[in-house]
Parts: C-alpha cells; structure tokens; sequence
C-alpha cells in the first residue's frame, strides 16, 4: 500500500474519488439545501456565495443535486461490478477447469454473445421490458460486466492450470473446485482489482448515459446523467447546470482510472523491474 | 598481445559487488570457457565485454578489446562493434529469436544495421551463413519462421546471425543448456568449426564442466565475483590448486553412497500402457488425427528399487509420468500399484494414489507462491482419509523439513524467501509428508548447480536408505541417471527401446539411439 501511494498516478486517482465518496457519504446526513425542494424565486441562479455551483430550473441548489447524485452513481457502479465479478469470475474459472470441455464451449459463446450487444443496448433492452428505474439500470449494466471477468478470469487461469504447483496438487487429489479456489484465485486478484476498477468507472460512466436518455433513475431521485439531460435546452443561457454535473462525471472517470492504471504498474513485475 | 584483454575488472550495481578483479584474456582462434555455478558473476563478465549493462553499473577497470577500452567508449562506437566484431548466442534459442519475422531477416537484420550491405546483398550473406551453420538452402529457405524450427535448428540461427558478419569475437552465454545432449553435441561442434575457420576468438559461458572440457583451449573457473582459477585446460584439470575447482569437479561427478537393495516385490508395474493425443481436426468429416504419445510401455519398479527413465525432449517421458500418477485416462494398458490393478479409462482410486509422489523440475514454478511452505508442504494430507490436524499436522511438516535438512521455522515463510536447491528440498519434504512408497523424479536435479545437486542427489539416496523408498528418476542428464539409479530404461518416440542395469546400460549399449545418446553426452574424465 506504502507503495502505491508513492505512485502519484494512484495518490491523485485515490484522492479524487475519495472526494466523491466522501461527499456521497456525507449527502446521507447533510447537504447544503434540500434536494425535493422547489424554490421558483431562485432559479437558474449563477454560482455565487449562498449557492457555490448555482441553482436548477426549479431553484434546487446543484451542489446539494451532485453529492446526493454521486450517492446514485457509485450506487450502481459497485452493485454492477459486484454481479460483474460474482458471476462471471466463477463463470470463467469453471470454464478454465474444464478447458476444452462442452461446457468451456457454452460458457465462452454464451459470453460472446453478450459481448455481441454493446452495454447500452442491453440496458435499453432490459428498461424496455421492465420498465426505466435505477434498479433495472444496475442489473444491465451488471449483465455487461459478466463476459468481461469471465474471459479475464478464464485467461489467467488457463496459464495457471499449466503451473507445476497445480499438478502438485492434483497430485495431492485436490479436485478442481477445490484448486481453483485455493491456488488459481489468490494468484488471479491482482487483476481482478485492476479490472474493478476500470469497469467501475465505466458503470458510472454507463448510468449516467442511460439516466441522459432517462432509462435510468427517475425523478426526484437527482442523477448526474440526468441533471446533464434536463440541461440541454438552458446551455445557452445557464451552462453551469451541465458544467458541474459533466465535470463530476470527468473528474471520478479520471480519478479511477488513474488508479487502476497506478494498480496494473504496481502488479506487474516486468514493469516492476524496471523502475 | 591478445584479442581480448581484461584486466583488473570491478562491477558493481548499487550497493551490490557484482565482479571484483577479474582478469582474462582471450585470442583469436582460440576458445575460452568461464565456468561458474549460478550467482557466480560469469554472464556479467561477457556483458562488461560489449557492455550490455544494466542502468545503475559501476564498472572500473580495463577491458581491452582488439585494441581499443571497451570501458571508456561511446555508445555510437560500441554499437558499431557491437555485432560486428563482437557476436552474441544466448541461452534460449525459443525466445531470443524474433517469432513474427523470418529467419532470413532476422539474420540479414545484422547485416543490415552495421550498413555492410543493401538488401539484396544481406540477404545472400545471410543464405551463406544459415547454410555454414548446417541449414542448406533446400531445406531451410529464408523464408522460415522461428515456429518451424526445432530447437537446436533455432540455435544455429542464433549462431548464424551472431557470425553473420564475421566478428573477431563471440560470446556464447550457455549456449547449449537448453538442448538435449545429442543436439548439444552437433552445436558444440559447429562452434569449434567456426572459431577454427574464421579464426575467431569463442567466450564459452557454462556450468557444466563436461561440456568445456572437451572444446575449450584455456579455462576461468569463478566463484562469487571472482576469479579463483585459470589457465589451459589441461594444466587447470591436472592440477586443481583452488579447493573450489576441486569441490565443483567433485561435484560434477558425484556419485552417492547408496545402501538400499531392491526387494523382490514389485510396487509399480505397468504393462501396454497407451497414451493418445487428439490433434485438432483436418476436416469436418472423418476423425480427428490422434498422436500416440506413449506406445505400448510396460516396466516395473521394485520395492527400494531406483529406476531411471532417459530420453530426449518430446519422447513422452512426462505424458508417461502423468499417467503413472493418474492425472490423464490412458487409451490402454494396466497400471498395478502395490499389487492392485487399475485398468485403462479407471480412475486411480485415493488410497493408491496415496502411494506416490512426484517432484518436478523447476523449484520455482511447483509452489503457490502466494501460501507460506507450511501448507505448501501439508497438501498432500488431502490424500489421507483422517489427515492429522492442529499440532500434529504442525509437528508432521516440520519433521518433513528436517528430514531433507530445513529447519522447522522455516515452515513460517513464504517460498520465495527460498534458493533454487532449498525449494527443491521442500519439495521433497512435500512428497515425503504422506509417506509414499514411490517417489517419481521429473527432473528434479537438473535445473540445480552441481554442487546443489550433489546435496540433492545424496538427500535422495539416505531417503531411500532409510525410508525403503522406491524411485521413478526421469531425466535427460545422463550421468546423473548413472549415478544415482539400479536399471534404466530408454526412450525414444513414445516406446522403450532399452531396459537392463544401469551399468550394463552405460557400458555396453545395445540399441544404435543409446550409444549415439551415450556417445554425445560431454564426459568429464576422471583424474587420479
């Protein structure tokens, strides 16, 4: 850990969505102003004093709409990378354990198929059937993630299940479940974090794309996608309503990928070597 | 004067001494071996010579090379020398050739770059050059890739771009530890014409002694940075004034005391065992072709019996070793451990299972470098019914330790924390752990200097002293094989062409693969 923060690409990507994640945390307790609150007089104002980034079309303060909406995104990010990585980690390990076998075929097709479709037309798929909600938003951008660790997974573990240590084991009778989960994984965690991290900053970047085209979270509920779409049609006279929403979803998307960049340098040892 | 002058030679990187007061020469037409166990600093005395170092080198000294000091240089003047008057072969043909470009360019590359010629010209130095390294135009067009190669064939293309522009000197880094001995023999050879006919000076970087004794004119032997003896050949072999000459020529031969007699009760027997491969279809009609990797084998080893088991690579030695141990179905044949049988398409229950063990040859790659070496040591306890557990199984791992000379606190440390030749002891702790009747060796010494392996080799013979242990020991070191095991078998293209005591074996050769086996392996002559 010492080590990563010597790193600046990780010192800076981890403080950047430190901010986010602290200001989602603190949206729990308190923000500025209130976010279902409807206040005409104050519409659309500039940023100023009493509100730092400025006010809404209805006169809601925008600072308070970005950390209860960066509750939303991180939100969705982290329940999608979890069904990401719960079902498609033993997915690929199981088909690296049976390599060559029917089910490696059915599992690896089954994965190209999903990968055929790109994320967001699954997502339109999925809001279409059941209908736009937040939740619908996460289980489509979950699906997407699948195929990505399993083919991540399955990769290194074919490498692995050719390592001496693992014959020893079979030698040992340890069975497969048993060797995935004891030798394969530790040695394939490294890069599943470095993954995490790279598909949590495009789920962000996934619900904010589909609230944009409202299939995500719906009203009150504040969301960074959407506070960009409601924006569209004031940018000529009130841009910091898509400013501050859009330089939120830059900052954090830059902030994590910072990071897993820092994270795949650190754990890989030829790169390692070198410095 | 010589070619090559170094004289008083320190390097150091960081704060590590890495070479101190080295001092060789080397002339043209000449061969000179440095011989060295790893770690001894003999592979960064040839990259001082062209000064390949890496960043953070502190080097003092004089490297004299056809005049000019190496040392105090430009890069610009040091990479014209660089592969034109000083050539390199490294160890691993596999990847030291680029596999995406052909060999034609590859060698013509050389050429190329030191701008001795246009392309049309390269092209015909580098068609000259494969076929004086023995690959004819016929066969080995230049428009080859590497894939096509064998190994020994991607060795001389090593060569071949090494010499294309015939240099004044060559260094040749282990050039033949990674091929087998009847290929190691033919480069060796090829080596000794070229330094003959273009009147080179040959820098030969080994471990092995048998392989310089025969080809080398002078001799350096080193051992931690240093140069502790050298000299011709002849003079450094007859006398020996350094004690370490003395331990690593010892080593080299070393031959353990074994007291074990061979019981008359078999505990492996394997009769018309057939192992095939399925290669991927021709067409989408009709049966995919099938490679038959070991072919109708059958053998016995006895109880307190070591057998060896030689053979080249890609003869199936290690496809055989998997089947013994139940890891693949087998097409055909019986497998009868113990008495008991398992026939082809079964699956070797647990409690047979429970009676062998196998240790592979990289110390490196055999262990989960992410668990500490007591449980490293405790997995094969899973084979046992009512494995011990708590302290027992604490007491039962540091038994082990001990018994192949570990401490029992090493038990609380991760493996890398570990040499090659104290990796290779925990993994004999590892197949000791469930007491099994029947140890199989793949290689287990051959990736360790010889000092180490002579350890290892006497660790294996008390083991069976005491332990009436049984040894399968698969290797393709024949002189290891010799000194270590009762009968050998040979095996060539997945059949046993050769079984008897070993001496008989090494003495009087029936089959022509074995005595042109015998014949090429390097023979480090014994002297009163």
């Amino acid at each position: 850990m010492k080590r990563a923060f010597s790193m600046p690409g990780f010192a800076i990507g981890f403080c950047m969505a430190i901010v986010f994640v602290a200001a989602a945390l603190l949206s729990f307790f308190w923000t500025p102003y209130a976010t279902d609150g409807v206040d005409i007089v104050n519409k659309l104002r500039p940023p100023a004093a009493g509100n730092w980034f400025g006010t809404d079309q209805y006169g809601r303060d925008i600072l308070s709409m970005l950390m209860v909406g960066a509750r939303t995104s991180i939100a969705v990010a982290v329940v999608a990378v979890g069904i990401g990585m719960g079902l498609g980690v033993p997915l690929g390990l199981a088909a690296a354990a049976q390599k060559g076998s029917l089910i490696d075929e059915i599992l690896m097709r089954g994965n190209d198929l999903v990968f055929a479709f790109p994320a967001l037309l699954i997502a339109i798929l999925i809001t279409a059937v059941f209908g736009p909600s937040a939740v619908n938003a996460i289980i489509a951008i979950g699906i997407f993630n699948i195929p990505v660790f399993a083919r991540l997974s399955r990769g290194a573990a074919l490498s692995l299940w050719t390592r001496d240590f693992v014959l020893s084991a079979r030698v040992a009778g340890k069975g497969a479940l048993r060797i995935s989960v004891e030798h394969i994984l530790p040695n394939i965690t490294n890069l599943l974090i470095v993954q995490g991290t790279i598909q949590f900053s495009l789920g962000i970047l996934a619900e904010a794309a589909l609230s944009y085209i409202g299939l995500g979270a719906q009203p009150p509920m504040p969301s960074w996608g959407r506070m960009l779409a409601d924006s569209q049609t004031m940018i000529s006279f009130a841009p910091h309503l898509a400013l501050f929403p859009g330089a939120a979803i830059v900052l954090t998307v830059l902030g994590l990928n910072l990071m897993g960049d820092a994270l795949r340098d650190l754990f890989d040892p030829k790169i390692n070597r070198e410095r | 004067m010589g070619l090559l002058q170094i004289k008083n030679l320190n390097l150091s990187i960081g704060d590590t001494q890495i070479l101190q007061d080295i001092s060789l020469q080397a002339e043209a037409g000449k061969i000179v071996a440095i011989i060295g166990e790893s770690g001894s600093g003999k592979s960064m005395t040839a990259y001082c010579v062209n000064r390949l170092l890496p960043r953070g080198a502190n080097v003092s000294g004089q490297v004299m090379f056809d005049g000019q000091d190496m040392l105090q240089l430009p890069e610009p003047a040091l990479c014209d020398i660089r592969g034109a008057d000083i050539g390199m072969v490294f160890q691993e043909p596999m990847t030291a050739l680029n596999p995406v470009q052909t060999i034609g360019a590859q060698v013509a590359e050389t050429v190329l770059i030191h701008g001795a010629a246009q392309k049309s010209e390269a092209l015909k130095i580098a068609r000259e050059t494969l076929n004086r390294v023995g690959l004819p135009a016929a066969e080995f067009p230049l428009s080859r890739y590497p894939h096509e190669l064998s190994g020994g064939q991607r060795q001389r293309v090593v060569i071949a771009m090494a010499i294309a522009l015939r240099p004044k000197l060559l260094i040749a880094d282990e050039p033949t530890t990674a091929l087998d001995v009847t290929t190691q023999a033919q480069i060796l050879g090829l080596l000794k014409k070229l330094v003959v006919e273009d009147g080179m000076a040959l820098l030969l970087i080994s471990h092995d002694l048998g392989v310089v004794a025969d080809i080398a004119d002078t001799i350096a032997i080193m051992r931690r940075g240093k140069v502790v003896e050298s000299g011709p050949v002849k003079q450094v072999f007859a006398e020996m004034n350094h004690p370490y000459t003395r331990a690593l020529f010892k080593a080299s031969n070393h031959v353990p005391d074994r007291a074990a007699k061979a019981q008359e009760t078999p505990i492996l027997q394997v009769s018309g065992l057939v192992r095939d491969y399925i290669l991927p279809r021709k067409s989408l009609f009709g049966a995919p072709p099938k490679l038959r990797a070991v072919n109708d084998v059958g053998f016995s080893i006895k109880r307190g019996e070591s057998l060896g088991l030689v053979g080249e690579s890609g003869c199936g030695k290690s496809t055989l070793t998997r089947a013994i141990l139940g890891l693949d179905a087998v097409q055909a044949g019986r497998i009868e451990i113990d008495g008991r049988a398992v026939t082809a398409g079964e699956k070797v229950p647990r409690e047979l299972r429970r009676k062998m063990q196998v240790v592979f040859q990289d110390p490196y790659g055999s262990f989960n470098p992410r668990h500490k070496v007591m449980r490293l040591v405790a997995e094969p306890f899973h084979l046992l019914d009512n494995a011990p557990t708590g302290s027992a199984r604490h007491q039962a791992v540091e038994k082990a330790l001990t018994e192949v000379g570990m401490l029992a606190a090493d038990a609380d440390k991760y493996i890398h924390e570990f040499s090659g030749g104290q990796r290779q002891r925990i993994a004999i702790a590892r197949a000791l752990i469930i007491k099994p009747e029947l140890i199989i060796l793949d290689e287990a010494v051959s990736a360790l200097d010889v000092s180490i392996r002579a350890q290892i080799l006497d660790l294996l013979a008390g083991l069976s002293d005491r332990l009436g242990l049984s040894y399968l020991f698969i290797s393709h070191d024949l002189s290891v094989v010799r000194a270590i095991t009762d009968r050998v078998m040979v095996m060539k293209s997945g059949k046993i062409i050769e079984t008897g005591d070993t001496e008989t074996v090494f003495t009087a050769p029936q089959h022509p693969y074995t005595k042109a086996l015998i014949a090429a392996a390097p023979v480090l002559e014994k002297t009163p």
